[in-house]
């Protein structure tokens, strides 16, 4: 084992213990096909979240898409997310050269998967936010890949905005069935569809279900 | 340690051997759907109670530090799988932290050093007062008494009445005060045992429905009747006499009981089947306590009034 890749698993297990991580699969297996997974973004935990709920063989190819001016801040920071995580660093603001998703394409054009937050930034948790466009341009582009809707639950309560205190509360990623493609679509509607299957992987937390 | 602690541990090996080869022939006998995913959850939940067993005796065997870690930790994992499914605000997240990191901490440092007194009054008074005076100053004011509500509920149910199951080490009834812990746990966990046997066995008249669909009036009798003819048979671990055992055990599975059928109601209230699933089979650490949660305080404290000087 290389020293990355122990690195990689202490760290799956450090959040194992910290969030608990656990994956549920509703409405979709795991498949080690080419994917876009898409979850609500609502901590710094949520990239290492989804990562340690999938199976190992999927998550050896499954390319979480992260911040360039967050993951990229300092050298721990992009040890984590270039060699542990195997992530696609992206320039969210547009400073960049030419088309900032770029690396994104790539990923999806070797028949990986990839995992972005198209919330874009971090919400306050109870509500899942309005979708940035870049899901509707990767779907477009690449229509063999399965659109995954990945909800996860707990984690703003972990570590809300703005605070540094821990709650050790277990997380659950669900991920639910694959997002039905409709020819000619407009891309509102696209994206507030997307929104929609992430959003109805919420847990009921009112009401007796058996 | 006792002969009556070996006589135990013999009989819950034995216990858990049979229901190992029992399982074994089910599995092979069971033809429907239905059957096979009873057998196996049955065969879970017995591969579950080897560990649970395995880890209590442990701990019970290394002394009263270890039982009192072993329950601090289960305290913790209870409290943290109430807050992943019970709903909070960003406003509960101080009283939260404070909660697991704080509050647990010093309750059973409270318990180790034997300070019964502070123990006593710790949570419902002085945690009582200040987690939601701590609340306030977030300033969010939505939903505020079922907040603070959960908070206390969440502590007093996890860790409070939780850690009276090891507190009972702290009485000096003139036997060992490990067994008391023993007897408790032995008597409140064989009854959850029994009650589900039996309903599964004889189970036709459904309890409640709309709480817990598992539970039968035939398993509650049958478990209860059980429980209570084992709590007399274990009387040689405690002070009690046969009679007084009698009545001991049945304040267990009778507090126990509700402690199982409560904590159903706030599960489905909160949407769940299960409190976790870190226990395969059982569920969550929440779904094996909550019988010990209503039995130990009460069990406590009759054992406290009556057979303490």
């Amino acid at each position: 084992m290389s020293a990355t890749a122990l690195a990689r698993q202490i760290l799956i297990v450090l959040v194992r213990i910290l969030v608990g991580a656990r994956g549920e699969w509703v409405g979709s297996t795991p498949e080690s096909r080419s994917r876009i997974y898409f979850a609500n973004h609502t901590s710094h935990f949520d990239t290492l979240a989804v990562i340690s709920a999938l199976p190992p063989e999927l998550r050896r190819r499954t390319r979480p898409v992260a911040a360039r001016d967050y993951w990229g801040g300092s050298a721990l920071k992009r040890f984590v997310a270039e060699k542990c995580l195997r992530a696609v660093l992206i320039d969210r603001d547009g400073r960049g050269e030419g088309d900032p998703l770029a690396p994104v394409d790539e990923a999806l054009a070797r028949r990986e998967s990839v995992l972005i937050f198209p919330e874009g930034t971090r919400g306050a948790g109870e509500e899942v936010a309005a979708f940035k466009s870049g899901l509707h341009r990767l779907a477009e582009r690449h229509p063999e890949a399965e659109l995954i809707p990945v909800h996860l639950d707990n984690l703003a309560r972990v570590m809300p905005k703005g605070s540094f205190l821990i709650v050790p509360l277990t997380c659950t990623a669900r991920f639910g069935p694959p997002l039905t493609a409709v020819p000619g679509e407009p891309k509102a509607e696209f994206l507030a569809r997307a929104r929609a299957a992430v959003e109805s992987l919420a847990p009921r937390r009112k009401g007796a279900p058996t | 340690m006792s002969a009556a602690f070996g006589w135990v541990l013999v009989g819950v090996i034995a216990i858990l051997a049979a229901a190992t080869i029992v399982g074994r022939a089910l599995e092979r006998r069971a033809t429907t759907p239905e059957g096979r995913a009873t057998i196996q959850n049955l065969n879970a939940r017995t591969r579950s109670w080897w560990v649970m067993a395995i880890v209590f005796g442990g701990a019970l065997a290394l002394g009263p530090a270890a039982t009192t870690l072993l329950f601090a930790g289960l305290s913790f994992m209870a409290l943290r799988e109430f807050w992943s499914l019970a709903p909070s605000r960003a406003g509960d997240h101080r009283a939260l932290f404070l909660s697991f990191f704080v509050a647990l901490p010093i309750h059973y440092l409270l318990l180790g050093t034997g300070w019964y007194g502070l123990f006593a009054v710790f949570i419902p008074v002085y945690a009582f007062l200040i987690l939601p005076a701590i609340s306030t100053l977030a300033g969010d004011v939505t939903d505020f008494l079922a907040r603070q509500a959960k908070v206390q509920w969440g502590l007093m149910l996890t860790v409070y009445m939780l850690s009276h199951a090891p507190a009972l080490m702290m009485l000096d009834t003139g036997t060992d005060p490990a067994m008391l812990v023993l007897y408790l746990v032995v008597v409140a966990q064989l009854s959850d045992v029994a009650q589900y046997v039996f309903g599964k066995l004889i189970g036709r008249t459904r309890f409640s429905p709309n709480v817990s669909p598992s539970k039968t009036v035939e398993g509650l009798l049958g478990g209860w009747a059980t429980a209570v003819l084992i709590g007399v048979a274990l009387h040689g671990l405690t002070p009690f006499s046969p009679l007084q055992a009698a009545g001991m055990s049945l304040v267990i599975v009778v507090a126990g009981f509700f402690g199982g059928f409560v904590l159903s109601a706030v599960k489905r209230d909160l949407g769940a089947k299960d409190w976790g699933y870190v226990i395969a089979g059982h569920g969550g650490v929440l779904d094996r306590v909550d019988s010990i949660i209503f039995a130990a305080p009460l069990f406590f404290h009759l054992t406290r009034y009556w057979f303490t000087p």
